[in-house]
């Protein structure tokens, strides 16, 4: 038991980026308690100033390595709404799809590689080798499959090529889209028995209710696009966010916190999985059934159950997409849409695999980017994440140092946190003058 | 070198090289049995400040970024630079164009002061490197040759010629043609023309190879209808902090 506790973990491990953990406890309170952001600020917003509207997409697609499809379609959506540039079924079918194996890519290196560690009670996935060979294997082949389709779609894993303004610069060839529907296919059984492992380990339990906020659609499971939804109750159009989302900044942090209705909220997979359950796969549904996974969750260690849930529901829909592709076959002549550049300002909202991602852009006369405004999914939870710890702590307080220490430590990459991402900037709004 | 202790360390950057690494699906166990990996933050709890090779990803931004890397540089007998963060300062360096004291104005106001970043520079304007793992992202499987090569005692084998040989072996349509600008004649080749191979130009990541035909370039510029600008502008999204005369260099002054 602990009275007095002073712990520092300086980096938190497996997450992306540089992030510390500092908690004070002296006569069993807690007297601080903060997740600490010292990563290096990036200064995207100058770099893009001045850029040609064709530059954006590929710029901040090096915000984030594991986002940078994510970051790649705010970019081009939002420099798409400020031309007023309408893409095609063809388009935006592709577009979906590829966006979708990011989030498989994403969700499996964080809930295989990053967060199972925990769970079986090991310090990395390199044990893991040793005393559960088959499931570093399964693990392995889900992310390869996943990398596989973007490589097929976008022209490399990482950085995309083929995704730009106006649609792509090459299509898949209708070869390759056979190849995916196998690839897609053969990875049901390991997925299967992914589900009979995951059965097999124990979630810490964990409550605290807030509000989750993620992009809703009338007919997908939100990813690529739709609506700014929350739990409180709220919808609004991405070109609105600035009348929910604020943003302030934080003494220990060169990372903002964000603020809607309450005092923090949460984005990511399980507030995907808490406003858009309904527009899951059948499938999906049975395997969020088994884990124990039901619409409202309020355990934020759920977060990796919703992640794998959603990997479930992303390889359904694909077969889905594929085929409808494969119905109306790759149009070389519907390849671009024509872009007329000019003066506008342009938001793009998309579900990247940690959540709600905002670009927003102003373009002058000659196509240029005047100002640049970005809102990350990382940046959205931090205050959530604190708010998690100092409900949690209290409830352990009895447990052993190290005890508490691993509690908070799987809190935080809970959230699969990208620091990188989430310190690409830090605009001071004066929201607190 | 039998089983060489290796650490691999993130700065300023995305972290795309080190998920490059994660990529590796079908050679990731291999690579991990041949070496003994002791220091890897984004994928391992375990850290030991016991190492001889260190793989560096990141550009160098912040004062605390110089401590760290002389402090790598003081332990590691094998310093390997990947991707063009580390090699070239990469697209942090647009921030240097900007200038480093107006973009923390810019972003930060009046808190700017709080902010610990200086000019962008790449890994070796600290340290020695020893390789260079090119390119945004860099080439995986470059990346494992280094490393093998490391461990049977070889020297790695870095393309020193242009994209333009990878794009003509893969049959592609000069993208010259397609009426976009391309990079390929200058920069160093090894990604097996990747981004032609995708209909789009080069963006030079891998950077300028040692001696660039600044002739047959000025040639292309001229039958294309370019502009010096278009050329400096494509170089300088990942190449800003390596090439203060790119100008000159891509073109020969013209």
């Amino acid at each position: 038991m602990a009275e007095n506790i002073n712990i520092e973990v300086s980096p938190v491990s497996r997450v992306e980026g540089h992030g510390d953990l500092v908690l004070d406890v002296k006569d069993r309170k807690v007297e601080k308690l903060i997740f600490r952001i010292p990563e290096s600020p990036r200064f995207f917003e100058a770099m893009l100033v001045g850029k040609n509207w064709d530059e954006p997409s590929h710029i901040t697609s090096r915000i984030c390595g594991i986002c940078s499809v994510a970051h790649t379609y705010a970019s081009i959506k939002a420099t798409e709404a400020a031309f007023g540039i309408v893409p095609n079924d063809m388009i935006l079918n592709l577009r979906k799809l590829i966006f979708h194996h990011e989030i498989v890519q994403s969700n499996a290196l964080h809930v295989y590689f990053l967060a199972a560690p925990d769970l079986f009670g090991v310090g990395s996935v390199i044990p893991l080798v040793e005393t559960h060979p088959e499931v570093v294997n399964i693990a392995l082949r889900v992310k390869k499959m996943a990398n596989d389709m973007v490589r097929i779609i976008g022209g490399r894993a990482v950085h995309p090529i083929r995704t730009v303004a106006g649609g792509f610069t090459k299509l898949p060839a209708e070869e390759e889209m056979h190849i995916m529907r196998d690839m897609l296919r053969g990875a049901y059984p390991d997925l299967e028995k992914s589900l009979d492992v995951l059965k097999t380990l124990k979630i810490p339990d964990f409550e605290r209710e807030t509000e989750y906020i993620s992009l809703s659609h009338p007919e997908d499971y939100a990813n690529y696009d739709g609506n700014i939804k929350s739990t409180d109750g709220w919808e609004i159009r991405p070109s609105e966010y600035l009348t929910k989302i604020k943003e302030k900044v934080v003494k220990h942090s060169t990372a903002k916190h964000c603020w809607a209705e309450r005092d923090a909220y949460m984005v990511g997979a399980l507030s995907r999985f808490n406003n858009n359950y309904e527009k899951l796969s059948n499938n999906a549904k049975s395997y969020a059934d088994e884990l124990g996974l039901k619409a409202p969750c309020y355990n934020s260690y759920m977060i990796n159950i919703a992640q794998f849930v959603e990997i479930i529901h992303s390889v359904d829909d694909s077969l889905r997409i594929i085929e409808e592709l494969l119905d109306e076959g790759m149009d070389e002549e519907r390849r671009m849409v024509e872009i007329n550049p000019g003066a506008g300002r342009g938001v793009g909202a998309v579900e990247a695999p940690r959540g709600l991602l905002i670009h927003d852009y102003t373009y002058n006369e000659a196509g240029r980017i005047e100002k640049a405004n970005l809102i990350i999914p990382t940046n959205m939870n931090y205050g959530n994440i604190e708010r998690d710890m100092q409900k949690l702590v209290p409830g352990i307080i009895d447990k052993t140092e190290d005890e508490i220490r691993l509690a908070c430590e799987m809190m935080i990459r809970a959230y699969d946190p990208c620091i990188s991402c989430s310190t690409h900037f830090l605009k001071v709004r004066l929201i607190n003058k | 070198m039998s089983k060489p202790k290796v650490g691999i360390f993130g700065f300023t950057g995305c972290g795309g090289c080190q998920l490059e690494i994660l990529n590796l699906e079908d050679q990731l166990l291999d690579l991990v049995a041949a070496i003994d990996l002791v220091h890897f933050t984004e994928a391992i709890t375990e850290h030991s400040d016991n190492y001889d090779i260190a793989l560096v990803e990141g550009a160098i931004t912040t004062r605390h970024g110089v401590e760290r890397i002389e402090k790598i540089g003081k332990i590691a007998k094998i310093i390997v630079a990947i991707g063009s963060c580390a090699v070239n300062g990469g697209l942090n360096c647009l921030k240097n164009l900007y200038g480093t004291a107006k973009a923390k104005e810019l972003v930060y106001g009046d808190k700017k002061d709080w902010i610990d970043s200086i000019d962008v520079k790449p890994v070796d304007a600290y340290v020695k490197v020893d390789y260079y793992a090119r390119g945004c992202p860099p080439n995986r499987f470059e990346i494992v040759d280094i490393i093998r090569s490391l461990i049977v005692g070889r020297k790695p084998e870095i393309p020193n010629y242009p994209v333009c040989v990878e794009c003509k072996r893969n049959g592609n349509t000069c993208v010259f043609e397609l009426g976009m600008t391309c990079l390929g004649p200058v920069t160093r080749a090894g990604c097996n023309s990747r981004c032609p191979n995708s209909g789009s130009g080069c963006d030079g990541c891998r950077g300028l190879i040692d001696e660039p035909n600044v002739n047959a370039q000025k040639d292309l510029l001229k039958k294309y209808g370019l502009t010096v600008e278009d050329m400096v502008d494509r170089f300088n999204l990942y190449n800003a902090c390596r090439e203060k005369n790119i100008a000159e260099k891509v073109t020969g002054g013209n």
